[in-house]
């Protein structure tokens, strides 16, 4: 098959000059952007929590938007692959097991764009503060790691709108495992099954999960992450949140 | 878009509803088929895997310019990996009709942006000839007018709410996708057919253009020759 191609085009960030990082810009598109729908200068913020499976994202959000509430702060949330229009096909397409990696990616921006059209923009434009569960990092860390040409993955996310704040949920395969396992088993998807690298789960389930934290850290500078060491407590982490949305809250 | 490398040809007829593309189309698979060359025709929008979203969303007017464009670049990746290489790939005929420029025209034309579109759809192969029929709005809206009365809903534009008049809106948008389809004739080579004439001349016209395209021992292609 034909991959992306290899050609070369500017990262996210800086759409036709510049250098990489350096031209993010909290709050607008990371690159071309809808040109039917200007952003700049709306009053809400948006706030990724970005991490593998069974770091504790569902939990740390609950809490957070408790507290943001009590301060005052109309909070709307949003997750990955919750779009009315394309959740269906999407789950379709997951039992049927017949996507391959390129319908994948962009099944997932298309239902991407529908949440961003419908609900992330307008709660911005509202001026609430969005917490995301998930953002485009999980689909730029997973078609990553099955091998789709990065530069392509980055101007095709550029319609999306750079969060002011992102945090990564950082978690080590063992703790990870640990959880997992705890928690509910190892799913196909998770394992990265569809990848064939052998029949066994947990060997599969590893190998796949390190290729994930690997993709992070490779964006972790790129897209300003605010790392947290999701391997401590629940309230140690939440704390450290808070701390974190409460000074870029403050400063304005 | 990058050239492909297989053995077979992939022609791609392209322009705006009412243009006689897919007529066109349809005579050169005939004529193709009579030579002796082994053809297979695909249609934009026809993967089977992404039509339910498009039903549900158009039913609901639910699709906005990034989403349509978006679904139809999912479609479009599916039928190129499934329908479109595969037949190239066995040294086949591959007759698309509409193919990204589809998209590069229409999807621009609804405000999305430009360079995007085009960046998206990076990853399609480059055709071997995109003939371009050209036709002015009156042309084609008589000629859709006497087939069907009836306009589509998208191909009319009447989601971007210009117009609640069908006719009216598809003037307005179709004139903005000509445009577009203009830029591209530069941009992308495409080879134009003015479309107003006859049906046969037309034929003609693209049978004598797709002709020295055709490598003479495809005719012969046999087990013997695949490795």
């Amino acid at each position: 098959m034909s991959s992306p191609s290899d050609d070369a085009r500017p990262p996210i960030g800086a759409p036709d000059d510049g250098d990489s990082a350096a031209g993010i810009q909290p709050g607008r598109y990371y690159g071309r952007g809808i040109p039917y729908l200007p952003i700049n200068g709306y009053p809400g913020k948006l706030i990724a929590i970005e991490g593998t499976d069974g770091v504790g994202r569902s939990t740390q959000i609950q809490l957070l938007r408790e507290w943001l509430e009590v301060q005052g702060y109309g909070v709307v949330e949003t997750g990955w692959t919750r779009s009315p229009l394309m959740q269906p096909t999407i789950e379709l397409a997951k039992s049927s097991n017949t996507l391959n990696k390129l319908t994948f990616v962009l099944l997932y921006a298309t239902d991407f764009a529908d949440r961003l059209e419908k609900e992330i923009i307008p709660a911005l434009k509202a001026g609430f503060v969005v917490l995301s569960d998930r953002y485009i990092f999980t689909a730029l860390a997973r078609a990553g790691v099955r091998g789709v040409d990065r530069p392509w993955l980055r101007s095709l996310y550029g319609f999306a709108i750079a969060p002011h704040l992102v945090f990564y949920l950082k978690v080590d395969v063992k703790t990870l495992i640990g959880r997992v396992l705890a928690a509910r088993g190892m799913d196909f998807w998770e394992s990265g099954m569809d990848l064939k690298h052998g029949d066994d789960i947990y060997d599969s389930f590893r190998d796949y999960q390190n290729k994930l934290l690997r993709e992070y850290a490779s964006m972790a500078d790129e897209f300003h992450f605010r790392t947290v060491d999701a391997r401590r407590p629940v309230d140690y982490i939440q704390e450290e949140l808070r701390r974190q949305v409460a000074a870029f809250l403050e400063a304005r | 878009m990058k050239p492909h490398e297989y053995p077979g040809k992939l022609f791609v007829v392209e322009g705006i509803d009412g243009s006689g593309k897919t007529t066109q189309l349809a005579l050169l698979a005939k004529w193709l088929t009579s030579e002796g060359h082994r053809v297979f025709v695909t249609e934009w929008n026809s993967s089977a895997l992404v039509k339910a979203a498009t039903k549900t969303g158009k039913k609901k007017n639910a699709l906005t310019p990034m989403t349509f464009s978006l679904l139809h670049a999912t479609d479009f990746a599916d039928r190129l990996l499934y329908k479109i290489i595969p037949p190239l790939k066995a040294g086949m005929i591959v007759l698309a009709d509409r193919y990204a420029y589809t998209a590069f025209a229409r999807d621009t034309a609804r405000g999305v942006d430009r360079q995007w579109v085009r960046e998206l759809y990076s990853f399609a192969v480059r055709p071997d000839l995109a003939l371009y029929f050209r036709v002015p709005i009156d042309v084609s809206l008589d000629r859709l007018i006497a087939r069907r009365v009836k306009l589509k809903f998208y191909e009319a534009g009447m989601d971007l709410g210009w117009s609640s008049n069908p006719v009216e809106s598809f003037r307005m948008f179709q004139g903005r996708v000509l445009d577009e389809y203009d830029r591209l004739v530069d941009e992308y080579g495409l080879q134009v057919i003015e479309a107003r004439g006859s049906i046969t001349d037309q034929q003609r016209l693209v049978r004598t253009v797709i002709a020295p395209l055709l490598a003479p021992r495809e005719l012969e292609v046999g087990d013997e020759q695949s490795v």
